[in-house]
């Protein structure tokens, strides 16, 4: 993978070097980071980010993946998740309560301690002033001078009665102007009243007489001493002389922190507990559920394959169970089913294997006498010898109909099997052409074969392609009115394909599907009086699909047709793409679509380099031709006539009649009684036909010129 | 020219046109209907060749095939309606040389039987090796070590037309051709089925076969002598 993106990085680089793209053009933030930072300059954002996104993503492939197939994983992940969420806000709210509750009682205590201590401090300076009461006025300079031990007598007696629990801070009244030197700030237990004191309160303390409140963290002088987060209650106090001065008690909140914490790691603990241990709980129970429905699809799957014993083992009476015994009764009835319809298309293919015996030893029979009446009909009154003949072709006739309709019938059944081995499709082409070669003689046809040069091999049936490509062969020349026939043959990738084009009356359009239907008639209001069973091309069909290949027709009214058989090189290997395009390169269409872009030249070129080959071949398949008419000991026992033509309307249906039933009856070395055939198509009309043909497409090459 | 034939076939009226048909050509029929009585009448009248319907009441025509094959190496052609793969390799597995599928023409079934009779008519002294075999085609026998083995008719044919041209690789078509006398390309059950058959008599290991081996994907070929 890291080679892949390796390798096509330098590539867009080399595509995108001519386009003018600067540093500012690129578009994104991401690209212009990468453009900075990763690379120098010249590669545009886009795909390399798209190339940093997937490496980023790459390894999360495998995670992701899991995350899609695992309800196990999803389950527990969200419940872990949830119950993340859950015990989070609990602890918010159980410790913002705990905090409340802790904080509540210390501020009351505090408020009163320190609601106490200022009635205290009032009642030492009023006791200070009822001393000095006597001579109040003349003694103010001794009065004032007496304030600052006093400031710090009442400090010390202040915070000493808290024995360490709160610290006591003075601080001169901001409005008092004169602060002589003993009226300073004091503060119990070295607490920094600076730091320790928040402005804020000081304006407060200051604009009110009654006491106000803050929280603040404490600070100490002495180094150390850890500042500890307190409650600090101050009030405007008088001192002896009646001059305001600012008292603050200060509670360090210590414990209520510890204790506010210890709640928290308790909180934390037992949450996490909580969380792992719901965790695990989805796990358990998941796992509960999902084993039973991972056995059931894995059973499912083996049944899907063919198991059909295998059942689900059922505990207990939950739903569980419930699905495991629904899924057992559907597997019971899917088995029962099955074996029906076994046994049904076992007695199927019996009836048709007996039906087939019954009805073949009676023909036979029949067969036998009407040969040896027919061999004797020199002897008979004209009327009887036509009779005879009469006889001998319909019973070739009813026996080519009675094997279509067997051989199909086995189809049905399911009970035509594939003897598939390696054979080079060239062969069969061969032997098929060279079948057809009287027949083609008689229709003026020549038939040539392209794309042979190389060998064809695929694992296939010789058997049934021979049958398909006879039929397929067949068809064309008999359609073809007596132009070229082309058989071409292929192979890419893992498929081979041999494609069958004529130049006939083709197929209308939708015709192209029905072909393919049994005892499909091109024109229903004629009469059947052609041959062929009208099997042919739906045993083909079904040859093919045998193979797991393809049978595909493609025509245009008055373009011809083609027929394209295309199978995989190894059985059991899934088709993806046929060598040969179902419409030919000379098709209509395609000559249409050609015309605005290239030379008519291409596809003359194809056209006439096989037809050297072409007459190679036909020259040397020429000795071949008279050998059905030799009365050869050429018995084909399995291969099955299957001619069964498409009917195109004609004109004579009695010389057609007989020149469609003699190729089916060529292979089985038949009664070949009439060699006469041939001569009743007239030479001069094919000839005439060919010139048509010549004088066509010299015309199209004139309007394609002309365009 | 031999040309007595048995016919077991239980149908009377196919019969009676066999009749008439194999008289014409100059054979020599005899009949029988009935499974359980076709090997006696086979010991009695000791035919060429037996033409051999594989339905039959009584014993099966399977079963008829492999009794006469266990006592005689005489051609057997099954006239059989199915074409079924099953039943035409059952039926030359039990030993039977060569099939016709009803509904047949009469030339059709001459031919092929005047193919069965018309091997071994005139054998050229011949000795020929192949494997650690000796075949004496014109003793008709196959010896390995001195000990003969018994082959019938067509298997010897079969093993002849390979060691004739060791260096050469048969085709089943060409096989066909030339042992069993078809002219068109047909069934190659045949040759395979017989492969297997020769292989079972000749092989050491027929797991591993050294006499007749396998060329994949073209045919057949004789071992290295």
């Amino acid at each position: 993978m890291s080679e892949d993106s390796a390798a096509s990085s330098p590539g867009r680089t080399g595509a995108q070097a001519g386009r003018p793209v600067g540093p500012k053009t690129s578009g994104s933030r991401w690209g212009r980071f990468l453009e900075g930072g990763l690379l120098q300059g010249g590669v545009q954002g886009s795909p390399v980010l798209r190339l940093f996104l997937r490496w980023v993503r790459r390894p999360l492939l495998p995670v992701m993946r899991l995350w899609r197939r695992n309800i196990q994983l999803k389950v527990v992940a969200t419940t872990l998740l949830m119950s993340l969420g859950v015990v989070l806000l609990l602890g918010f709210v159980v410790i913002g309560q705990v905090r409340n509750g802790l904080l509540d009682a210390k501020v009351k205590a505090s408020q009163s301690q320190a609601t106490g201590g200022f009635a205290v401090a009032k009642q030492k300076a009023d006791e200070a002033a009822a001393g000095t009461g006597d001579d109040s006025a003349p003694a103010d300079a001794r009065t004032e001078q007496n304030v600052s031990p006093w400031m710090g007598d009442l400090v010390e007696s202040l915070s000493s009665g808290g024995q360490g629990a709160f610290d006591v801070v003075t601080l001169p009244a901001a409005a008092g102007d004169d602060s002589g030197g003993g009226r300073g700030p004091r503060a119990s237990g070295d607490v920094d009243w600076a730091a320790s004191v928040p402005e804020e309160l000081r304006g407060r303390v200051d604009s009110y007489t009654t006491a106000a409140q803050s929280y603040t963290r404490i600070t100490y002088d002495k180094p150390g001493k850890d500042s500890q987060p307190a409650l600090v209650i101050g009030k405007q106090v008088n001192d002896p002389n009646g001059d305001p001065y600012q008292l603050y008690y200060l509670f360090p909140l210590t414990q209520e922190e510890k204790s506010l914490s210890l709640v928290k790691g308790t909180l934390a603990t037992a949450g996490l507990f909580v969380v792992v241990l719901l965790g695990a709980i989805a796990w358990l129970v998941v796992r509960q559920v999902v084993t039973p429905v991972r056995m059931a699809a894995g059973i499912a799957e083996r049944l899907s394959a063919g198991r059909l014993q295998e059942r689900m083992k059922v505990t207990g009476e939950d739903d569980i169970a419930r699905l495991g015994e629904a899924f057992n009764k559907m597997a019971q009835s899917l088995q029962l089913k099955i074996q029906q319809l076994e046994d049904l298309s076992r007695m199927q293919r019996r009836f048709v294997s007996d039906v087939s015996h019954e009805l073949r030893t009676p023909l036979t029979t029949v067969r036998m006498a009407a040969d040896v009446i027919h061999e004797a009909r020199e002897d008979f009154d004209p009327v009887t010898a036509r009779s005879a003949e009469l006889l001998a072709d319909q019973l070739d006739r009813f026996e080519s109909l009675l094997a279509d309709l067997l051989e199909i019938s086995r189809f049905d059944a399911g009970a035509a099997a594939l003897e598939a081995e390696p054979i080079d499709l060239r062969e069969v082409v061969r032997r098929v052409v060279s079948g057809a070669e009287p027949l083609a003689e008689r229709k003026r046809t020549t038939i040539r074969v392209v794309g042979d040069q190389q060998p064809v091999v695929a694992e296939a049936d010789a058997r049934r392609v021979e049958r398909v490509l006879r039929n397929l062969v067949v068809n064309a020349v008999e359609h073809g009115e007596g132009k070229d026939v082309v058989v071409k043959l292929a192979a890419a990738g893992g498929a081979v394909a041999v494609a069958v084009r004529d130049y006939g009356v083709g197929l209308k359009p939708g015709e192209a599907t029905r072909v393919f239907s049994r005892f499909w008639r091109a024109d229903p209001a004629r009469a059947r009086t052609t041959g062929g069973t009208g099997l042919g091309l739906s045993i083909a069909l079904e040859d093919a699909r045998l193979h797991g290949g393809w049978l595909q027709a493609w025509g245009e009214p008055g373009g011809g047709s083609q027929f394209r058989l295309t199978l995989p090189r190894t059985a059991d290997e899934p088709l993806r793409g046929s060598p040969i395009p179902l419409e030919p390169k000379d098709s209509r269409r395609h000559r249409g679509l050609n015309d605005a872009g290239l030379p008519r030249g291409g596809s003359e070129k194809t056209a006439t380099v096989p037809a050297q080959s072409a007459g190679d071949q036909t020259s040397s398949r020429d000795p071949i031709v008279p050998r059905p008419a030799a009365l050869a000991p050429s018995a084909d026992p399995t291969a099955l006539p299957g001619n069964g033509a498409r009917v195109v309307p004609r004109s004579t249906s009695r010389p057609r009649r007989q020149e469609e039933t003699a190729p089916g009856e060529e292979p089985r070395g038949g009664t070949v009684s009439r060699p006469d055939t041939g001569a009743q198509s007239p030479p001069g009309e094919s000839a005439k036909s060919s010139e048509d043909q010549s004088v066509e497409s010299y015309e199209q090459g004139e309007a394609f010129r002309g365009r | 020219m031999k040309g007595r034939v048995l016919v077991v076939d239980d149908d009377t009226a196919l019969a009676e046109m066999l009749g008439i048909v194999l008289r014409g050509e100059g054979f020599e029929p005899s009949f029988v209907a009935d499974g359980d009585k076709a090997l006696a009448a086979f010991r009695e009248s000791k035919p060429d060749l037996v033409l051999l319907d594989l339905m039959l009441p009584g014993r099966d025509g399977i079963e008829v095939c492999r009794l006469i094959r266990a006592e005689s190496g005489v051609p057997i052609v099954m006239l059989t309606a199915k074409s079924d793969t099953v039943d035409v390799v059952v039926g030359l597995e039990s030993g039977a040389d060569d099939y016709i599928v009803k509904p047949f023409k009469p030339k059709e079934l001459v031919a092929r039987i005047r193919a069965r009779l018309r091997r071994s008519e005139e054998p050229a002294p011949e000795q020929l090796a192949i494997g650690d075999l000796v075949i004496d085609v014109a003793g008709h026998s196959v010896k390995r070590d001195g000990q003969s083995i018994a082959l019938t008719p067509l298997e010897f044919d079969l093993l002849v037309a390979l060691a004739r041209k060791p260096w050469q690789v048969f085709t089943r078509e060409v096989l066909l051709e030339q042992v069993w006398g078809y002219r068109h390309a047909a069934d190659t059950r045949l040759v395979n089925v017989h492969v297997q058959r020769l292989r079972s008599k000749v092989e050491k290991d027929p797991e591993r076969p050294e006499i007749v081996v396998t060329v994949r994907g073209v045919g057949y070929k004789a071992g290295p002598s």
